[in-house]
């Protein structure tokens, strides 16, 4: 074989590739995995198994980046359904066998169906409103809203606020791309001020006490304010330079709660500093600003929202993560996109990336 | 999108529209997500720029755990080295009750594995009622090795209970040295704030006890040391992962006293089971020898914290055992004041040693008619005579001479009704009347008549046991009043060293050698052919003495004192003064047992015990002071 033939079976194997997304990815991994060591006490399992995630997550996003965007078109209706179903079985499970339960367990393994929901309800709006471009109407826009309900409701039921929160985002983001009128986006926001004090009565005792941790984390140190109060001292005890790694003391004295998963960017912050910070909000608003221009460019309505979904679900990840993790929002569990240690959110947040380079990619040929 | 192909050219158009519709979101969306990163980034200016510092404190403060390391406490000896207070090492059970949810549940499964008394129990909860809530509280303490393995094995089961080993401090002397030695007590909140308002509250970091009365107060400074400390680094858990630096401790100073352990016993148990007190100084020095009230109590209860029922008992106790009879006890001084006043007689040029009155057994004063204790009356009476007898006529007389002002200026040279700034605290300044004095403390004139009792140590005469002491010790001494002191050396415990403590100047008592050789001969003539001559028969060493008779309840008019007819508790509290050997003095005492009656009978066989012992080197033996004597002329 000659290196042309060779190079032509790599142009053709990487075609779907986006590189720039996939350099900031692995960026934000390798971070993940420098900073997974410090967070678990310089534990090499915990960093194999983190490997052992990037690769499956990796191996998902290429796949997602070949799939044309119209086979999805297909697979969006019937994964929706099948989330919804998933989400019935466990209020119905949950109620009988285990109280508020969040997996699902199937025997072989355990799923949890709001995980599948983060990507099947921007792709069920964004089919729904592709289906009816020609003719939106107000009516359109309360049907996608009722789709966009059903499943939160079931997950706030769980009770899960924070995934449905980030889901209830994600559809929301769809709605506005689809082009909610801006006296719709102005009502809602009005009706969701005013909605406050019934979410308030409707919510769990741990919820109100989180959100009334975060306006006074004194009032509670050692119960529900002392995660807040730990991540912001490691937060602020980080300084300009940060404490070095595997240097931070908050990190390695046990101070900080979930060091791997949900509060991976303390351990950062405090080691790496307000320059690490910086480099870290850089290096996100890189993906960002890429799915961004992705989706402007998206030949279709379809593709447009699904990347426009895409793109805001990946950043409310992050700025929520960070904003919690920094104690100017409650503590919800949401991990640091790309960052922190777990197979699950690796790979859902891979295959959005996944399917944002087929986006991307087959627009190129389509248009070729 | 078949069905919009009829017309082109409005879909088009359409499309156009929102697709730039479409880019003016995207806009909007990326003007959006730049500002809630700016939110971000602006937030993470406030916490490691602007409050930067103030998180690093608190991570600081999370990660190490400064420790102080409590110094030992240093010990105290009598001259001789016999131990007086002294530290053990036990192991304690200690509750947080921060950490307990129902106490009495606690304490009763506790107490099936610990052996818990009531008294511990009633302890505990005076206690806890004193404390601030995140103390560690005793509820046990020295238990045996088998007790503290057994907690050990059922630690599990009791959240907020630990077992600690301490520094316990321990009188072993017992009630011998309560009331000079004093004792150490739990930290109260007064005493707490008196801490911080001396900044002295680092220092007394992890420390529980304080001295309370006594040496053990008044030289807490010199016996507390200072406190060490280590720096430990540790984990979210409270768990030390390592020592980052550590200063040690520096052990409180011991102290050696001037008492002697024996001679104190010696007096103790001379006084058999009367209550009163006993001062012995030396002469020549102000060290004190000897420093007895009775009854005393064991100073081992307060160590930890009293129980309510010992407290009751010593509290309510008509013997009032917690007393400071010797240092806050004030007493008429009787006949004992009568050597002062010859001398002040001499003084003032108002006496000469022979001249005589005669005495027929009472004084008439503006038809106030004083009686001597010897019906009928000595006779014609010298100074001499006026001292060994004790008669009472005769300082009738001289007090009338030389008037109330007089009198207390010349008393007060002798430390008579001031405090003599002995080396521990709570004494009392006793009093010593005057014109200013009653006018200050009555609002009313002094009239004449007043200073006829004066005269033979009565009326509003009132000294402490000390002040007698110091006063016969400055006699003794020839006119020099030192001040009385207990403690003579302090050591340092890590280089041995020891200093003596810093007193004021003694001071000189204006009086005449050839007036004081006087008195002193007078003295001698008391033991020797007076009414300590009882007392002091076959003595071996030549001492002086006087007698005296402290009234209790006033006599009405005309009537006279019968013992045998008094309560006991209103009888007359018997009084001696006297120093030894005569030629070359080395101690002086002061000596009141209360409701004994005669000071010959009761009160001077302590002191020759005391000289027999501390001259003589003879073991005592308790007094024998019981029974109504037959004579009821006997005379003090």
């Amino acid at each position: 074989m000659t290196t042309r033939a060779i190079r032509e079976i790599t142009r053709r194997l990487t075609a779907h590739v986006d590189w720039p997304l996939l350099s900031m990815t692995l960026i934000l991994m390798a971070v993940g995995l420098t900073v997974i060591y410090s967070g678990s006490n310089e534990s090499y399992a915990r960093v194999s198994a983190q490997i052992v995630n990037i690769l499956v997550a990796l191996g998902v996003m290429y796949l997602c980046a070949n799939i044309p965007p119209h086979y999805l078109t297909r697979i969006a209706p019937p994964l929706y359904v099948l989330g919804v179903l998933l989400l019935v079985a466990v209020w119905r499970f949950g109620d009988i066998a285990h109280g508020a339960q969040r997996w699902l367990n199937l025997g072989v393994t355990r799923i949890q169906p709001s995980e599948i929901m983060k990507i099947a309800v921007p792709l069920m709006l964004a089919w729904y409103f592709d289906r009816y471009a020609a003719t939106l109407k107000l009516k359109h826009y309360l049907v996608a809203t009722l789709l966009l309900l059903i499943p939160v409701a079931f997950i706030v039921k769980q009770p899960d606020l924070g995934t449905a929160l980030l889901i209830s985002a994600a559809g929301a983001f769809v709605l506005f791309f689809a082009g909610l009128p801006w006296k719709a986006i102005a009502g809602l926001a009005i009706a969701a001020c005013a909605s406050l004090p019934l979410v308030w009565s409707a919510m769990h005792d741990y919820q109100r006490q989180r959100i009334l941790t975060l306006i006074d984390p004194s009032q509670d140190p050692l119960g529900a304010g002392y995660h807040t109060i730990q991540s912001t001292i490691a937060v602020g005890s980080g300084g300009l330079l940060g404490k070095g790694w595997l240097q931070g003391t908050q990190t390695h004295l046990d101070f900080i709660p979930e060091r791997t998963t949900d509060f991976i960017f303390a351990v950062f912050s405090e080691e790496f500093g307000l320059l690490g910070n910086m480099l870290l909000l850089v290096v996100f608003l890189a993906v960002i600003a890429r799915g961004m221009m992705i989706t402007a460019n998206a030949p279709t309505l379809f593709t447009r929202l699904l990347a426009g979904g895409i793109t805001l679900t990946f950043f409310t990840y992050a700025f929520v993560n960070m904003a919690m993790v920094s104690g100017i929002l409650p503590v919800v569990g949401v991990p640091l996109p790309l960052i922190s240690y777990g197979g699950t959110s690796l790979v859902t947040i891979c295959l959005g990336l996944g399917v944002l380079m087929s986006i991307q990619s087959h627009k190129k040929l389509v248009q070729t | 999108m078949s069905e919009f192909i009829i017309n082109p050219g409005v879909e088009i158009r359409n499309a156009q529209f929102e697709l730039r519709q479409f880019q003016l979101r995207v806009a909007v969306a990326s003007g959006f997500v730049l500002f809630m990163f700016f939110i971000l980034f602006a937030r993470f200016v406030y916490l490691q720029l602007v409050q930067h510092e103030h998180y690093e404190t608190l991570a600081e403060a999370n990660r190490i755990s400064v420790v102080p390391i409590v110094p030992n406490r240093g010990i105290i000896v009598d001259r001789n080295g016999v131990l007086l207070a002294h530290n053990y090492s036990a192991y304690t059970l200690e509750i947080r009750p921060d950490k307990v949810a129902d106490m009495d549940q606690l304490i009763d499964t506790l107490a099936t594995v610990v052996d818990i008394t009531p008294r511990d129990r009633r302890r505990f909860s005076k206690l806890l009622e004193e404390s601030k809530s995140f103390e560690s509280l005793p509820i046990r303490n020295r238990l045996s090795d088998e007790e503290v393995a057994r907690f050990a094995a059922n630690r599990y089961r009791f959240r907020g209970v630990e077992i600690n080993a301490r520094l316990f401090r321990q009188y072993p002397q017992g009630e011998l040295f309560a009331h000079v030695v004093g004792h150490i007590g739990r930290i109260n909140q007064a005493e707490l704030d008196k801490l911080e308002e001396d900044g002295d509250d680092a220092n007394y970091r992890g420390t529980d006890y304080v001295g309370k009365v006594g040496l053990e107060q008044s030289y807490e400074r010199y016996l507390h040391g200072t406190t060490g400390v280590e720096e430990m680094e540790v984990d979210s858990g409270g768990r030390a992962v390592r020592t980052l630096s550590r200063s040690a401790p520096v052990s409180g100073a011991n102290l050696i006293l001037s008492l002697d352990a024996k001679l104190q016993e010696a007096a103790y148990r001379a006084f058999g089971d009367n209550r009163g007190a006993l001062v012995a100084i030396d002469p020549s020095t102000g060290a004190v020898l000897a420093f007895v009230s009775k009854p005393g109590f064991d100073p081992n209860l307060f160590v930890d914290g009293i129980d309510p029922q010992n407290w009751k008992e010593l509290n309510e106790s008509p013997d009032r055992p917690m007393l400071n009879r010797a240092l806050a006890g004030t007493y008429p001084p009787g006949s004992t004041f009568k050597p002062y006043m010859a001398l002040a007689g001499l003084t003032y040029g108002k006496r000469r040693p022979e001249q005589t009155i005669s005495d027929p057994g009472y004084f008439n004063f503006g038809g106030h008619v004083f009686h001597d204790d010897k019906k009928g009356g000595h006779g014609l009476v010298d100074m001499y005579k006026s001292i060994v007898a004790s008669c009472d006529t005769y300082y009738y007389m001289l007090a009338n001479d030389l008037g109330i002002d007089h009198i207390a200026s010349f008393m007060r040279m002798f430390g008579f009704g001031s405090r003599t700034g002995i080396d521990i605290p709570g004494e009392a300044a006793g009093t010593l009347p005057s014109q200013e004095w009653k006018a200050r403390r009555f609002k009313q004139k002094w009239y004449a008549g007043e200073t006829i009792s004066v005269g033979i140590g009565q009326g509003y005469n009132a000294y402490t046991p000390l002040q007698l002491a110091q006063a016969v010790a400055t006699l003794a001494n020839g006119g020099t009043l030192y001040p009385p002191h207990i403690v003579s050396q302090i050591e340092n415990v890590a280089t041995r060293a020891r200093t003596t403590p810093t007193l004021p100047p003694p001071r000189t008592a204006e009086v005449k050698p050839e007036y004081l050789r006087v008195i002193q001969q007078a003295m001698i003539g008391v033991n020797k052919e007076g009414t300590g001559a009882a007392a002091f028969a076959g003595a071996s060493y030549l001492s002086a003495g006087k007698t005296g008779t402290a009234q209790v309840i006033a006599i009405k008019q005309g009537e006279k004192y019968v013992e045998s007819r008094v309560a006991e508790r209103h009888r007359d509290h018997a009084l001696f003064i006297a120093y030894a050997p005569v030629e070359a003095p080395r101690i002086a005492l002061a000596v009141i047992v209360e409701n004994a009656g005669f000071g010959a009978r009761a009160a001077a066989p302590i002191a020759r015990q005391m000289f027999d012992y501390y001259i003589a080197g003879k073991q005592p033996t308790a007094v024998k002071i019981n029974g109504v004597p037959s004579n009821d002329d006997e005379s003090d």
